[in-house]
């Protein structure tokens, strides 16, 4: 593999990296701060996708400029976090956050089941296509090779964006401050006044309506389909057990781990494309099974 | 489905307390024909199998309002390809125990290489109406399955042949396949055939994404890199569509020459994302203007009234739900004049199917005596027209009977035995 | 076993399958499906005595399945070594995998069987020419101790079959967590560290049961695959897992019979939902799981069991032990 090969691979898979950030860093938030692995999330993504694409389509058969697509992702990210996420937290998460953890995650299953078969009644099973956003960048050359400006420069803008806001908000924010309390020490933080119920809702919120965002951002770049959450989802859960759960910063350094290793296996050897993700989720694992961010938990006697 | 289950017990407890239905005897007509249909209801292939069922239906519509098939009405149940190998294999399993006269199962090559086999021992008839694999009736002999189409073979060859006609000068190739067994097919042949009748070309790449697959970046980043004269792809369905619309984006399709033999599926759906000058086929010689059946009469009703009820032109998947139906119209009516004007049973139909010849929209089709259809191919090249997608045109329709495999012989191994003498040899009637 | 007013319902319902193939045949094949994974659910359930939760055990029920489909392509084609070599395979595997991930406790644990068994998918995918790829491997119809059947009778023969493995790994089941062996592996739930005070390993007691649990997913698997005539690469999918632990509290979290009702139930609803309510059933199952936690979180068993409860007059102590694994107790400062 040439130096040439090698720069392609690489923007290759900073491109796909900066989707599954965008999903990945979702699914590890809720975790830090609610210890629940949320298997939904996929879904989100999902729906985030179609209400992108739907709604874009309409507004472009309407007659509006193409450029309303971009602010509508994040118009998509909001509903999908605030009515989706907010209603999952509110309805059913807050009603087991005492139950042992198993029967959290398969609420979370649960709904992700339910989920699948809302996408099908809603949107039916043709796949979706509306790339206009993606047009509208245009392309870009590099090596001869033409990228699109969406993949190779917005996307991993607005997956830097967001690791760099997200770092911000929480340490700087006073928002963000409750919620780092309350993911270091849930107890200690009740005890001194801080309303973790809120602090709870606020979160699945916010990581449902990146998971939304993730699905908003994809949607122009492939064909919108039932089941493109159900894959999203494991490769979700893959690089947040790499990265260590709970850890935003380690979130990108596994997904751009995971999206690099794709991209190499693309060019190197293509049959492995599809196992490389589990192949790093599950050497890491073996090495140092917090992930490669986390803190081994202590063992309560 | 439970209606069936709920139907089969009371068939069963009707059976218990002594009412014996009119059992089909030679002669007694049933009150009905059962057929039952697998197509990709769900799912990127949906595109594809959707447009089938849509026929289906007018076709059955059809054929019942002139009184069926030797006057029995003909009713259909459809099962979704997409839910799965295992819940389609319990699904026509169901359709068999709850009577099917006759299914015809599959689009897809994965499914019928399943499908075969249990049709064979479920003893139900089971026509092959729109998958490609060759190698269901070369590694195994059937009594009960019959293929009303082309496979693999012919439709692979045809596509070198044309490809070699129009631009014997390439130098490198790559192709990028849906990753199952009609994608790993078409490619052991097509590339033993070009290898054979080209012996200097290079093959720089070979992809294999998954079926269904939602993004080909990475692919398409690799090709661009790789620069081959030519790209192959046998894929078809939402795929193709996704495939084609992400290689246009990124100029892919400017710097290589596309060969597509299923893409007369996706022309209208593509629209202006499919450039000029790509090869395009249709597994068999399915074309909304197909030259030499333009004009007719039935071809062209039969054209409109399918675009008045889905709001689109027909597509290869429609004609071959057509050749399929006038394959079984044609067997019925030739078994049940062998029986002197009686019902025929299922052996008499078995046999009537054998070396059947019959005609839907296209050149006559012919069945041979290892079950394997003969069909004519027809490929183009893509063209700007006054239709809001491209539209083809060198058309090249080639006769099937040169380009199947002989009986008995294998695909892969006949085809790397031709010779660059073969692309001469082989004389289709062209059209501009 | 002192022979309880609550046996009898169990007893019926074990008598009503028996006799399922002569009086309700249409019941036959969803029934067959869902003892078969009612036996693969059971390898979750054991898991879930030691208070873990896999969600990669379909891992074993996919490698045993593919084991089965590589034989019956063999002259060896016979249902008794078929479920044999799913055995065998998926005990080995699960020996082998246990001693990688029976470290690691809780979600740790959980991502890690999910890893494995993800890694197995993507070889069965891709790797066309050896798995068959996304299309998957026919498995013929075996012959029975050397004997060919006919479909309709070896589909009853396979029932029965089923549902005496059922029986028999039921049994099995409840007498190895009654053992010693399993009442130190369900220490692991319990208080994992009074185990090492003890001197005992709890890794050690940890791969015992969880190399049982992987071959009763392993039976269940080839069983499954036997009865469809065809394995494909979902049998190792991570929804697969789920759909296991799914079921298992469905039923009742670590019961024995749970997994049984449980699987039974979500069949049911999964083949009939879609005769009265189209393709919803997963929204309906989903709906299902939902109201059983909130409302139920003893499963249909323990529904089943707090009718008997409260029948008997019994106060406070209605609570039996079910298996779903508690948090660890939390620091009170």
């Amino acid at each position: 593999m040439n130096a040439q090969l090698f720069i392609l691979a690489l923007f290759d898979g900073v491109a796909y990296a900066a989707l599954v950030f965008m999903v990945a860093v979702g699914l590890t938030l809720i975790f830090g701060v609610l210890r629940v692995l949320n298997v939904a999330h996929g879904s989100l993504y999902a729906i985030g996708a179609y209400v992108t694409v739907s709604a874009g389509s309409a507004i472009i058969a309407a007659g509006y400029s193409p450029v309303l697509a971009f602010p509508l992702m994040l118009v998509a990210a909001i509903l999908v976090g605030v009515v989706l996420g907010g209603l999952m937290e509110k309805l059913l998460l807050s009603r087991i956050y005492d139950r042992p953890e198993v029967l959290q995650l398969l609420v979370t299953f649960a709904v992700f089941m339910m989920l699948e078969d809302v996408q099908r009644l809603v949107w039916g099973n043709q796949p979706y296509f509306q790339s206009a956003a993606v047009n509208l960048l245009g392309n870009v050359e590099l090596f001869g090779v033409f990228y699109t400006s969406y993949q190779l420069i917005f996307l991993p803008l607005v997956a830097l964006a967001t690791l760099i806001g997200l770092r911000l908000f929480l340490r700087r924010t006073l928002t963000g401050k409750l919620i780092t309390a309350v993911t270091e020490d849930r107890e200690a933080a009740q005890f001194i006044g801080i309303n973790a119920e809120r602090v709870y809702l606020l979160t699945f919120i916010a990581g449902a309506a990146l998971a939304g965002l993730g699905g908003a951002l994809a949607s122009p770049t492939t064909s919108v389909l039932p089941g493109i959450g159900t894959e999203m989802i494991v490769l979700s859960f893959a690089v947040v057990a790499t990265a260590g759960l709970g850890q935003i910063e380690g979130a990108a350094v596994a997904a751009l781990l995971i999206g690099l290793g794709r991209s190499f296996a693309v060019y190197l050897y293509p049959e492995l494309q599809v196992l490389v993700p589990y192949l790093i989720m599950l050497l890491v694992l073996l090495v140092r099974p917090e992930g490669l961010f986390g803190s081994p938990a202590a063992r309560k006697i | 489905m439970a209606g069936h289950h709920i139907r089969a017990a009371l068939f069963g407890a009707a059976l218990a307390a002594g009412a014996i239905p009119a059992l089909a005897q030679d002669g007694g007509k049933p009150d009905e024909v059962k057929v039952g249909i697998t197509t990709f209801l769900t799912g990127p292939a949906s595109v594809f199998g959707v447009p089938a069922r849509d026929a289906a239906e007018m076709i059955i519509a059809r054929m019942n309002e002139n009184g069926g098939i030797g006057g029995v009405p003909i009713q259909a149940s459809f099962i979704d390809e997409g839910a799965g190998g295992e819940a389609l294999t319990a699904e026509f399993r169901r359709n068999v125990q709850d009577g099917a006269d006759v299914m015809l199962a599959a689009i897809s090559s994965g499914n019928c290489t399943q499908l075969a086999p249990l049709a064979e021992d479920l003893e139900v008839i089971n026509l092959m109406w729109d998958c490609g694999t060759q190698r269901i009736f070369e590694e195994n002999d059937y009594k009960y399955v019959f293929r009303t189409q082309a496979n693999a073979t012919p439709e692979m060859l045809a596509s070198v042949l044309y490809l070699l006609k129009q631009k014997p000068d390439f130098k490198t190739i790559a192709v990028v396949n849906q990753d199952y067994a009609w994608g790993r097919d078409s490619w052991d042949i097509f590339s033993t055939a070009l290898k054979a009748m080209k012996p200097d070309v290079e093959v720089v790449g070979e992809f294999f994404p998954a079926f269904g697959a939602p993004d080909y970046s990475t692919e398409i980043s690799r090709l661009s890199a790789l620069r081959p004269d030519v790209i192959l792809s046998t894929s078809w369905g939402g795929d193709l569509d996704t495939f084609v619309r992400q290689a246009a984006q990124r100029g892919l399709t400017q710097q290589s020459t596309f060969v597509l033999p299923l893409a007369e599926s996706s022309l209208e759906r593509l629209g202006s994302a499919l450039p000029e000058g790509v090869i395009v086929g249709a597994r068999g010689d399915h074309y909304f203007q197909h030259p030499e059946m333009v004009g007719q009469a039935d071809f062209d009703t039969f054209v409109k009234d399918f675009k008045d009820k889905t709001g689109s032109y027909p597509i290869y998947s429609v004609f071959h739900m057509a050749q399929a139906f006038a394959a079984l119209d044609a067997a019925y009516e030739k078994a049940i004049e062998a029986n002197d004007g009686q019902w025929p049973s299922k052996d008499q139909l078995v046999a009537a199917f054998e070396g059947l010849e019959f005609q839907a929209y296209g050149r006559p089709i012919s069945i041979r005596e290892d079950n394997q259809g003969v069909e004519a191919q027809l490929l183009g090249t893509t063209t700007s027209s006054d239709m809001p997608f491209k539209t083809l045109a060198d058309i090249m329709i080639f006769d099937g009977g040169p380009l199947t495999a002989p009986v008995g012989e294998e695909s892969v191994e006949w085809v790397g035995g031709l010779t660059p003498a073969f692309v001469d040899e082989i004389k289709p009637t062209t059209f501009q | 076993m002192t022979f309880s007013r609550r046996a009898i319902l169990p007893a019926i319902l074990v008598a009503a399958l028996a006799l399922v193939p002569i009086l309700a045949p249409f019941l036959q094949v969803v029934l067959i499906f869902a003892l078969m994974k009612g036996i693969a659910v059971l390898g979750v359930t054991v898991l879930l005595r030691a208070g873990q939760v896999s969600f990669g055990h379909a891992l074993f029920f996919g490698i045993a399945a593919y084991a089965g489909a590589f034989l019956a392509a063999s002259p060896f084609d016979d249902l008794v070594l078929l479920v044999l070599a799913g055995l065998v395979t998926s005990a080995v595997t699960g020996l082998i995998v246990g001693i990688f991930v029976a470290r690691y406790r809780g979600i740790f644990f959980a991502m890690l069987n999910l890893a494995f068994s993800m890694i197995f998918w993507s070889i069965l995918e891709k790797f066309y020419y050896l798995t068959g790829g996304a299309d998957g491997l026919r498995l013929p119809r075996p012959t029975v101790l050397g004997m060919a059947f006919e479909r309709g009778a070896f589909e009853d023969i396979l029932y029965y079959v089923a549902l005496g493995l059922a029986l028999l790994l039921g049994w099995f089941v409840i007498r190895f967590l009654n053992s010693p062996i399993g009442q130190l592996y369900q220490t692991v739930k319990t208080n994992e560290t009074r185990l090492e005070y003890l001197g005992i390993s709890p890794r050690v007691a940890l791969i015992k049961g969880y190399v049982l649990s992987a071959a009763l997913c392993g039976v269940g698997g080839v069983l499954m695959a036997t009865a469809q005539g065809i394995v494909t690469p979902s049998y190792a999918y991570w929804v697969r897992s789920g759909e296991m632990v799914f079921i298992a509290v469905l039923g009742g979290a670590g019961s024995v019979a749970g997994a049984f009702a449980g699987s039974i139930a979500y069949e049911l609803v999964r083949t009939y939902a879609a005769a009265f309510a189209g393709d919803i059933w997963q929204l309906l199952l989903g709906a299902f799981l939902l109201v059983i936690i909130l409302f139920a979180p003893g499963g249909l068993v323990g529904i089943y069991n707090s009718v008997f409860d409260r029948a008997r007059g019994a106060a406070g102590s209605a609570k039996r032990e079910t298996g779903v694994p508690k948090k660890p107790a939390e620091v009170r400062s």
